[in-house]
């Protein structure tokens, strides 16, 4: 049996799936819950990449690299938003997130 | 040979995923967050995406990861009292779970699987899998090219208005007014009578 595209699809939905459970699992935690997401995004390269590669085209690569530019800029807005949101509130607990709720 | 490679780079994938979700301590979920994106490089290797491995290594690895690992430090939170109550949410996560696995599975199944063939080319008309991304990244792909600039540009900048913080009280060099400054601005000429002070 030699390697194919459903290896790389299957374990792509595996850390999905994860990734998900992960968000739900850690509510409370907002940086894990970044974390989670970054698995996310992972998954989605794993998938792009293995469809380019297993179909003989390039244009999934330059996707998965776009989706990389995307994932790091998230990340660092997101974490920007947590350290002022740290430094107003002294805490970084989600469920007080929805202070300003009408 | 193959196979097995990649038996062992997804059974470290997945439990260092399910680490990194589960971990008590943020630092360590980003420790294992690291070890998940090195082994997902391994994989791309794998199969002869070997640019998109050392970038994943490069972006992830080298800035995503330490971003992370600087804010986890940074923030003084208590973080036990954050995982508390954790284990009440596992059922609900935990059907969500096996709701998207078995959607996955019914998508994939439903018209009896993919056709999978064995032979993969990650360098389509190119020796290397660089210069084939090169042959395509500055030409027919420049203007995403240059929009995923732009979006870096953007998040750059709105981190740092984000984080900047005026502070109010602190003594800065105010290079402008020191050289404007003249003589008659700070001194002043004071006929001192002898005997006296001012």
């Amino acid at each position: 049996m030699d390697l194919t595209i459903n290896h790389f699809l299957t374990i792509s939905a595996i850390l999905f799936t994860i990734g998900v459970v992960g968000i739900f699992v850690n509510r409370k935690n907002i940086i894990v819950i970044l974390m989670a997401i970054e698995l996310i995004l992972l998954s989605v390269n794993i998938n792009l990449v293995a469809f380019a590669v297993f179909t003989g085209t390039i244009a999934g690569q330059i996707f998965a690299m776009l989706v990389l530019t995307v994932a790091a800029a998230e990340a660092a807005v997101g974490l920007a938003i947590l350290v002022v949101y740290f430094r107003n509130r002294g805490d970084i607990a989600v469920e007080s997130v929805d202070l300003m709720k009408g | 040979m193959e196979l097995i490679a990649f038996y062992i780079f997804a059974a470290i994938v997945t439990v260092s995923a399910l680490a990194v979700i589960m971990a008590k301590n943020p630092v360590h979920s980003v420790l294992w967050l690291i070890l998940t994106f090195f082994t997902a490089a391994g994989l791309f290797v794998l199969i002869g995406a070997e640019f998109l491995a050392m970038l994943l290594v490069v972006v992830y690895v080298g800035a995503v990861a330490v971003l992370f690992l600087f804010v986890v430090m940074m923030l003084d939170v208590d973080f036990v009292e954050l995982k508390q109550g954790t284990l009440r949410y596992w059922p609900f996560a935990g059907l969500i779970g096996l709701a998207f696995i078995a959607e996955i599975a019914l998508a994939s199944f439903a018209r009896g699987g993919a056709a999978a063939t064995a032979n993969f080319d990650a360098s389509p008309g190119a020796e290397t899998n660089t210069e084939a991304i090169g042959q395509v990244m500055y030409t027919d792909y420049f203007l995403l090219f240059q929009m995923a600039g732009l979006v870096l540009l953007v998040a750059m900048i709105g981190a740092i208005v984000l984080t900047l913080r005026e502070r109010p009280g602190v003594k800065r060099q105010n290079i402008a007014r020191q050289t404007s400054r003249r003589r008659e601005d700070s001194t002043e000429k004071v006929a001192v009578e002898p005997g006296r002070g001012i």
